[in-house]
């Protein structure tokens, strides 16, 4: 195990401090390391976070469990939907309420699709980082592709607030699988070219394998999970270790790296996207004609056009909306830890109620904050340039790392 | 692939109800692991046989949090809890453990030694609630700046007031000197 306290660091007169970030365009977000340097060889590192954080665990505590899904957006904002998700499953195993079929494979859809627009950005910052700048174009369109479904869904294209407690805002909209099939047999496209541009291509290669090398056991120990974890050889995924949703009655595989290196980090992301594709189709099958939120209106929000169309709902809507302790969702006093797949790994909710309106804390198990802490024991001996392409492959989100 | 195996609870209770004995503050069935509740000074070597001991084997760190039970309806032993969540590869199970730490003296041993991961979590718990553990290489604030006083996320903290961004000395581009403050 790598042992903090016997780091020695040789200074002489060569050793020069070096500052990358917090604003730097290779940092992805507000992310600080400091360095010492001995030519092009890094001796020490030491990261800095915190830039952006906003006391979201804090705030969930002022705020009904409702209204701290619009919080979960701007966790991590390349996949809000999970975050969204995650939120409310957890939410949910704290009442005990099973959300309706329908909901369950919309959630799921969202789900995956979410892992196709975050892991595409990473794929194409990560290889852009590198000085190839054309795959960044190929996946940006494609997740812009998804976004504009997204829109579509939900309203908006980044903060997307889309589920409730016990249900969803509101149902697909009309043209919804028509447009998702068109965007996924694109995306197939997609990854076969940045199969054909990368897999083998020399530059590339040399930037990659081999660099960054996490073993099982480090991986372990530091609690890394998704695509990290699993191209570090670690057989740990939430939807086949406890499956939620509808992921027990899909046939997927989970991608399996032993390399634990860059360029498996990078493998690793392509792979999933294919996985996330044939169960984004897979789920459009099971889309059946149903409810989409959980019958009792004491504990979720009615329907928008039922509110302002009939007295029972517009007095459901008012009791649980208005600030007070007589008001709201009153979850049973316990604490509770739900965890759910999302594309960086574990988003772990660890909720404790109070039996009043608002949760009484609220953890967020962010995967980027676990997942960052390797980068020093990686950088220690490795080339400045190593730097951008290993974090590119980690896929660290500011706004989940320092909440 | 790693699955969830309820079957192993079973052996779990058995193996860490003789180890800890009374030691053993009470434990709660949730709905998919084990919590057992400790003294901070118990929960470190707890931790150490939840991962050394032959067939448990809780190799994998997944969180480490704490939670303030300042104004918590139902009475706790102690004002804090350190809660430490680990999974165990062979057992296909997850545990917790809730260490509960006192008020006037919130220390208990540090886990950075037995996890690379208890690390920077530790430095979070001791920023947002100032529990000191004892034995990390770098105890120091990480989200908070470093000039911070208070423990933000402690229950007796404001949501406003004290520490809030308006109290920042502000910096005026054309005279350079620090205005406000304090």
């Amino acid at each position: 195990m790598y042992s903090y306290e016997k780091e020695i660091v040789e200074r002489d007169e060569n050793t020069v401090h070096m500052n990358v970030g917090p604003s730097h365009p290779a940092m992805h977000g507000t992310l600080r390391v400091k360095m010492e340097v001995k030519g092009e060889r890094i001796m020490n590192t030491e990261q800095e976070i915190g830039f952006l954080h906003t006391g979201f665990e804090k705030l969930g505590e002022h705020r009904s469990y409702n209204q701290f899904i619009t919080l979960t957006d701007r966790l991590n904002y390349f996949s809000p939907l999970s975050n969204n998700i995650g939120f409310a499953l957890a939410s949910e195993e704290l009442l005990g309420i099973t959300v309706p079929r329908r909901c369950q494979v919309i959630r799921t859809i969202l789900a995956e699709m979410s892992r196709l627009a975050d892991h595409s950005l990473c794929v194409g910052a990560m290889t852009m980082d590198l000085g190839a700048f054309t795959s960044i174009l190929w996946t940006f369109v494609e997740r812009e592709k998804l976004y504009d479904v997204f829109e579509a869904v939900t309203g908006t294209r980044l903060t997307s607030s889309y589920t409730r407690v016990g249900g969803l805002a509101f149902d697909l909209p009309a043209d919804f699988e028509k447009r998702v099939t068109a965007i996924l047999d694109s995306m197939e496209k997609t990854l076969d070219n940045l199969r054909g541009s990368f897999y083998k291509n020399r530059i590339f290669l040399d930037r990659t394998e081999g660099i960054g090398v996490i073993t099982k056991e480090d991986a372990m120990s530091y609690g890394i999970t998704g695509p990290m974890a699993r191209a570090s050889g670690v057989p740990y995924d939430i939807r086949t270790f406890r499956p939620y949703m509808i992921y027990n009655e899909l046939k997927f595989e989970v991608p399996l790296y032993k390399e634990g290196d860059t360029l498996a980090r990078y493998k690793i992301r392509i792979d999933e996207m294919a996985e996330s594709i044939s169960l984004v189709r897979q789920a459009m099958k099971l889309l059946e004609p149903g409810p989409i939120n959980f019958e009792d209106q004491k504990r979720t929000l009615p329907d928008k056009t039922s509110t302002y169309g009939d007295m029972e709902s517009l007095i459901h809507h008012f009791k649980l909306v208005m600030p007070g302790n007589d008001h709201g969702i009153h979850p049973p006093v316990s604490d509770i830890y739900s965890a759910t797949e999302a594309p960086n790994g574990e988003l772990g909710w660890h909720l404790v109620s109070d039996g009043t309106s608002n949760p009484y804390r609220v953890r967020i198990r962010p995967p980027s904050f676990i997942n960052y802490p390797v980068l020093k024991q990686l950088l220690k001996g490795s080339m400045l340039a190593d730097l951008v392409a290993i974090l590119g492959s980690f896929n660290i989100i500011a706004g989940e790392l320092d909440r | 692939m790693i699955t969830y195996k309820p079957e192993n609870h079973l052996s779990l209770l058995a193996k860490v109800e003789a180890f800890a004995g009374d030691r053993l503050l009470g434990r709660e069935e949730k709905s998919h692991y084990h919590q057992f509740k400790v003294r901070g000074q118990d929960a470190k070597s707890l931790i150490q046989f939840l991962r050394d001991e032959p067939g448990l084997g809780f190799e994998m760190f997944i969180d480490l949090t704490a939670v303030d039970y300042l104004r918590y309806p139902i009475a706790q032993p102690e004002r804090f809890a350190v809660i430490t969540t680990l999974l165990s590869p062979t057992l296909g199970i997850r545990v917790q453990v809730k260490a509960f730490v006192a008020e006037g003296d919130p220390r208990l041993p540090s886990l950075s030694d037995l996890y690379l991961g208890a690390n920077w979590t530790e430095r979070e718990v001791w920023d947002l609630y100032g529990i000191e553990f004892m034995g990390h290489p770098d105890l120091k604030r990480i989200l908070m700046p470093d000039d911070y006083e208070g423990h933000p996320l402690r229950k007796d903290y404001p949501l406003r007031g004290r520490g809030e961004r308006g109290n920042f000395p502000v910096y005026h581009a054309t005279t350079q000197k620090p205005q406000g403050g304090v």
